[in-house]
């Protein structure tokens, strides 16, 4: 009867396109954000998250037409994270069609952000992005990993692990746990971080970066991730949702 | 004739998805808080996103509540959705301060008691003997995303002489049991999003717009 572990492409858009590459085959055009995510959709994905990467306002406005147009062909929830600074354009992503939306630098800068928004549209829109990795050279914090800024290349000196915990306070309604150091390695997730995170809050945690096999999936699920995100693996074709589901399944791990 | 569904607008979060997934299942929809459309409507669907004070007082800003009440009291179809649902019980209980509701069915929103809430994602249900919305899917899992539910069984209330139908109840568990779904005459609803439960969700929708078809 428990709820199952959601399965979770992750893809980077800028300017109403996909970046970073994708490259599977039977797309017509696998550069459309909106065709990526129907896909992901039909392959049994359990939610669908785009991070825009967008440099510019105007490339933020192209992104706001694609998330509306995915709304309309989609079946499951849509994130959208991304430059998100205040309430207002919170407003609008909802208003688009996004379903919820993920909140990063914004809110290391401003933690009033996070029950900003929760007050207004309530806790389950929001997703408090936490970029975290190893604290290095004289950075110390207590749980040893601190938030990052920039993609992992400005570190904060903010204890990871406190400020997940922060959040969840302040109203986040869901934790998306990122390793840079794990991100982009395919070497697996950084399963001490979320051992980590996962004994100190009570609401859903969505273990992200350095995913690279099926078995990698179940191991996050099985050190209480409530949900698990990728992006390349899935792009490259590496693994498939329903691949990471049977191996999950096998393991005992409910899917849908 | 495809049955025409108005989706009642009342600054309810995002219910494009709403709108969208009943067009798939073959309705003529419309957005729209217009007394007369939503009269006039075969069914009418009350999203709801939020918290459950805020969700009653932009419901009745719009006069919802009297619209949910003279189709309900005129056995035409309505649907609640997540939030949509909660409202049709007796009272919502938020850090401790208690909302009347439009009390449909007895029963207290309550906040889930879990080790990890908001209850978010895919559960699996189970649908009673005699369900018509959960015909050829009591087996999927749909998507929820609520940290309130009711606890409590809403068929209970009635005394065994009520002339009333005992409401059908669908139940989940997070933690602890709760009400995932009512169908009872012309009132249905579900605390989870049937919008964002990919096919079985649309399967359910589907069940729903036919019998309006009637």
């Amino acid at each position: 009867m428990s709820v199952s572990v959601r399965v979770i492409p992750c893809l980077d858009v800028a300017d109403g396109r996909v970046v970073k590459g994708v490259n599977f085959q039977g797309l017509r055009d696998a550069g459309d954000p909106v065709e990526l995510a129907r896909t992901y959709d039909r392959e049994g994905a359990d939610e669908v998250t785009f991070l825009d990467v967008s440099a510019s306002a105007e490339a933020r406005a192209t992104t706001m037409e694609v998330v509306a147009r995915t709304a309309e062909e989609i079946f499951v929830p849509l994130t959208v994270g991304g430059g998100v600074r205040s309430v207002a354009d919170v407003d609008r992503l909802l208003k688009a069609g996004a379903d919820k939306v993920g909140v990063n630098t914004a809110a290391i800068a401003r933690p009033e952000l996070i029950s900003e928004i929760a007050e207004r549209f309530g806790s389950q829109v929001l997703v408090l992005s936490v970029d975290a990795r190893r604290c290095t050279g004289d950075t110390r914090t207590e749980s040893g990993y601190e938030v990052t800024t920039h993609g992992g290349r400005r570190g904060t000196g903010i204890d990871a692990v406190e400020w997940a915990v922060r959040g969840a306070d302040l109203g986040a309604g869901e934790i998306l746990l990122n390793s840079m150091d794990a991100d982009g390695t395919t070497a697996g997730f950084d399963l001490q971080m979320l051992d980590d995170v996962r004994s100190q809050v009570r609401i859903p945690l969505i273990a992200s970066g350095g995913a690279g096999t099926a078995e990698h999936f179940t191991e996050a699920a099985q050190h209480g991730a409530d949900a698990v995100l990728a992006a390349s693996v899935f792009h490259f074709r590496t693994l498939t949702v329903a691949q990471v589901k049977e191996h999950m399944r096998l393991a005992g791990i409910p899917v849908r | 004739m495809s049955p025409r569904v108005v989706v009642l607008d009342y600054g309810s979060g995002n219910v494009r998805s709403a709108v969208r997934a009943l067009e798939r299942v073959g309705a003529q929809v419309a957005l729209t808080a217009d007394a007369d459309a939503v009269a006039a409507a075969d069914g009418l669907v009350v999203p709801g996103v939020g918290a459950f004070a805020a969700v009653m007082e932009q419901l009745r800003s719009v006069r919802g509540d009297m619209m949910i009440e003279r189709r309900l009291a005129g056995g035409r179809p309505v649907l609640g959705i997540c939030v949509g649902m909660q409202v049709m019980f007796t009272s919502g209980d938020e850090h401790g301060v208690s909302t009347a509701g439009l009390d449909q069915w007895p029963g207290e929103v309550t906040r889930l008691e879990a080790d990890v809430v908001p209850h978010m994602g895919w559960s699996t249900v189970s649908a009673p003997e005699g369900t018509v919305l959960f015909d050829g899917v009591d087996d999927e899992r749909f998507y929820f995303v609520h940290s309130y539910g009711v606890q409590t069984d809403p068929a209970a209330a009635l005394t065994s002489d009520s002339p009333l139908e005992p409401p059908l109840v669908t139940w989940a568990e997070h933690g602890r049991p709760f009400v995932a779904a009512v169908e009872n005459g012309a009132l249905t609803a579900t605390q989870f999003h049937p919008e964002k439960s990919g096919d079985a969700g649309a399967q359910l929708l589907r069940n729903w717009v036919t019998a309006l078809d009637r």
